[in-house]
């Protein structure tokens, strides 16, 4: 069997690259699956918690973050689409009329 | 027994007038606020009668009777209650209050006609009627205060009735921040009294200082700290030296203002407050020595300001200082129920001849000064004759009421050794007929000196005179009381008020002689009948003196004031500056009150420090604010960054924390 430790491992490599695709890269798209492979980098070891531990729990708890994530999806492209339309620009950095 | 089981019913008459008349009077016609403001008082009258009348059915078993309606404040051992009580004086007192009161509501209907003012006016003044019988009916001090308080609101309101005018609004302030002085007193002598009886009821009070009176609680002096702490509470409201300053100047309020409050009712509060007390009073021989002098030679200084003033109003203002001046003499020397005898009286008089001066001002419209009028007699008779009878009273002319309450003052003090006093007082009684009837012939006799073409002199109407006709009436049969002395009999007066003021209430001193006596030198000797003639006779002629001076200066000669005024110019402008003692005042503690004010407490404390602390605080947020919020870049991804970096370091910190 697999130890748990390789799955963490994993999901951290996972959960890293998301995190340095979200600081670094400025298409809006590209920050946004950078926050689907995060959230699917948690899922990774709350599935790996869940089968170390023998309990449900875990993958319940995936369950509710791949709904969140579809509702995530939903909502956070509709914006991306206006900003596209508002902007013809998908770089996230000229999005900071809120600066004072 | 209905009304005396609801005593609270008279005071609240008023009281909805006020709040009828405040609230809706300046949506109704104004015969509905006549109704509001006479039909309040007038039932007030009319309870206070049956109240009377109930009082002396009940009978002496029940005397005082006091109700409570419900408990005010309860803080630990510290209780008042909503009490009123009604006694001999309280007696005296409600029917002063609410019949003058009434008289000059009526009056008032009349004088305020042209007014804009005419409602505030009448919401005013019944205010005031309620405070003031808030104040004689309360059964212990702390309600007592309430009405004291609220009459000296009232005061205020209405004398900075005509507010567009600065010297009125200045006078009530003067008025307000003079009797704070006086309140002062008398909240420390309430404070130094719960402290001392641990209660504030009369009969609480009363009793337990009679009881557990003895020479070491006076050699201690509480007893005495409270009754001179209660005196500058009177002199406060009572106008007497030193603080009678704001007097002379409240009458830049209405005339009607100046009759009920400044002459007839609430000045008198400090004389009644007084007499309330007089158990802790003549327990405090010292106190009552103080009383005394003051009262006398506040009596006495007034009088001769009165001489030389030329507005009308001034002249009766002084002269109520005096007359107030006397009534304390009276309490001070024991004779308490001379005082509210005088008091009553005075209300009489004093109140005719306030609304007379108030017609005399109406028919000249508007003048008041003396020197510019002159020959008035045949033009407002009526005004003339009942001003008339209220001079006589006042000058002490026998068989009018002030001959029979000054001379009961007067023959208090009356004996060997109280000559000096006496003197003094009689001196001051002639300089009372003289003044008065300087301003009398001053105003009615001799050749006009106004404008007989511009100025239309023109009595006024009915709803003025009729209250004249009655108080000139009252003015001449109110001291008949006093007249059986004359023929072997009693005092009836001092009958009346016997259960209030016998030595038997409450004072352990019952039997023995009043200290004060003994402090003068008299000892306990009274007046025999033919002693008491002589005195009366003595006093009688040095005011008929004062009358033909006064005659002879100002009708025979009357170039001979002016050449006095030249020959003696010391001494007048003494007297027309009043002593300067407002002028004193303003350089001794209101200038330097007033620089301590701007440049200390505004400039430093207010300014410098409260103000400095507030506005550093505000800075302080603003300028860490600027700094903090450069890290709001509006950058998603430098928001992104922070988060991880926290991440980071929370996460470090637990691991480290770990090991």
């Amino acid at each position: 069997m697999v130890p748990v430790s390789y799955f963490l491992i994993l999901s951290a490599a996972l959960f890293g690259l998301g995190v340095m695709g979200f600081v670094f890269k400025r298409n809006i798209i590209t920050l946004f699956m950078c926050i689907e492979v995060m959230l699917n980098a948690v899922n990774l070891s709350f599935v790996a918690f869940s089968r170390m531990l023998g309990e449900l729990d875990g993958q319940v708890f995936v369950f509710f973050v791949i709904v969140v994530a579809a509702a995530e999806a939903a909502v956070g492209l509709a914006i991306v689409i206006l900003i596209a339309r508002n902007r013809k620009s998908l770089n996230v950095e000229r999005v900071d009329s809120m600066k004072l | 027994m209905f009304i005396l089981s609801h005593l609270w019913i008279i005071p609240a008459l008023p009281l909805l007038g006020a709040a009828l008349n405040g609230l809706l009077g300046r949506h109704w016609p104004r015969r509905a606020t006549n109704i509001v403001a006479l039909g309040s008082t007038g039932l007030a009258l009319l309870a206070t009668v049956e109240a009377v009348r109930e009082f002396f059915v009940i009978g002496p078993g029940y005397w005082p009777w006091t109700q409570n309606y419900f408990t005010w404040i309860a803080a630990g051992t510290f209780r008042a209650d909503f009490a009123m009580q009604i006694d001999q004086l309280t007696i005296v007192m409600l029917l002063v209050v609410t019949f003058v009161g009434w008289l000059i509501h009526i009056y008032s209907t009349g004088y305020m006609k042209e007014d804009a003012g005419y409602v505030r006016f009448f919401a005013y003044l019944n205010l005031f009627m309620f405070f003031m019988l808030i104040l004689v009916l309360a059964s212990n001090y702390l309600v007592m205060f309430v009405g004291w308080e609220g009459v000296g609101l009232s005061s205020y309101l209405l004398i900075g009735f005509f507010f567009r005018k600065n010297s009125a609004t200045n006078a009530g302030n003067k008025a307000f921040w003079v009797n704070r002085i006086g309140d002062f007193g008398f909240l420390i002598a309430l404070f130094l009294m719960f402290r001392t009886f641990g209660t504030l009821d009369f009969a609480g009070v009363f009793g337990q200082a009679a009881a557990n009176y003895s020479p070491d609680l006076a050699g201690h002096g509480v007893l005495t700290a409270i009754a001179l702490l209660l005196f500058v509470g009177a002199t406060g409201k009572s106008a007497q030296l030193p603080l009678y300053v704001w007097l002379p100047d409240a009458m830049e309020g209405p005339t009607p203002v100046s009759a009920l409050i400044h002459a007839a009712t609430m000045v008198t509060a400090g004389v009644y407050m007084v007499a309330r007390s007089h158990v802790i009073f003549s327990l405090a021989p010292v106190a009552m020595t103080v009383v005394a002098v003051i009262g006398l030679v506040t009596a006495f200084f007034a009088a001769t300001i009165a001489l030389v003033q030329n507005d009308i109003k001034k002249v009766l203002a002084y002269s109520t200082v005096s007359q107030l001046g006397y009534m304390f003499l009276g309490l001070g020397v024991g004779a308490f129920s001379a005082g509210i005898f005088h008091l009553m009286t005075h209300a009489f008089f004093k109140g005719l001849l306030f609304l007379g001066a108030g017609s005399v001002i109406h028919a000249m419209s508007g003048e008041q000064d003396l020197r510019k009028m002159g020959g008035l007699r045949k033009k407002i008779p009526w005004t003339y004759w009942t001003m008339l009878m209220a001079t006589l009273a006042i000058a002490g002319a026998p068989g009018f009421s002030g001959f029979f309450s000054k001379d009961a003052i007067l023959n208090a003090i009356g004996g060997p050794n109280g000559i000096y006093l006496w003197g003094l007082g009689v001196l001051t009684a002639g300089l009372t007929a003289f003044y008065m009837f300087r301003m009398f012939f001053l105003t009615f006799h001799g050749r006009p000196r106004f404008d007989e073409h511009k100025v239309h002199v023109h009595e006024s109407p009915k709803s003025m005179l009729v209250p004249l006709a009655v108080l000139a009436v009252l003015s001449v049969v109110g001291g008949w009381w006093a007249a059986p002395e004359l023929f072997h009999g009693d005092n009836l007066f001092d009958h009346f008020l016997y259960p209030v003021f016998s030595p038997q209430v409450g004072s352990p001193a019952a039997g023995t002689p009043n200290a004060f006596w003994y402090a003068i030198g008299r000892g306990d000797a009274t007046l025999n009948y033919q002693q008491t003639l002589e005195f009366m006779a003595a006093a009688t002629g040095v005011a008929l003196i004062g009358f033909l001076i006064a005659w002879w200066f100002y009708l025979r000669k009357p170039d001979i004031p002016k050449r006095l005024a030249t020959s003696l110019s010391g001494p007048y402008r003494l007297l027309a500056g009043k002593y300067f003692v407002d002028e004193l005042y303003a350089a001794v503690i209101v200038r330097p009150l007033v620089w301590l004010s701007t440049n200390f407490l505004w400039h430093a404390v207010d300014e410098g420090a409260i103000d400095g602390t507030v506005n550093g605080v505000g800075e302080a947020a603003q300028e860490s604010g600027g700094i903090l919020r450069r890290v709001y870049s509006g950058n998603v991804r430098s928001y992104a960054t922070w988060v991880v970096i926290g991440a980071v370091v929370i996460t470090t910190f637990l691991i480290w924390m770990a090991h």
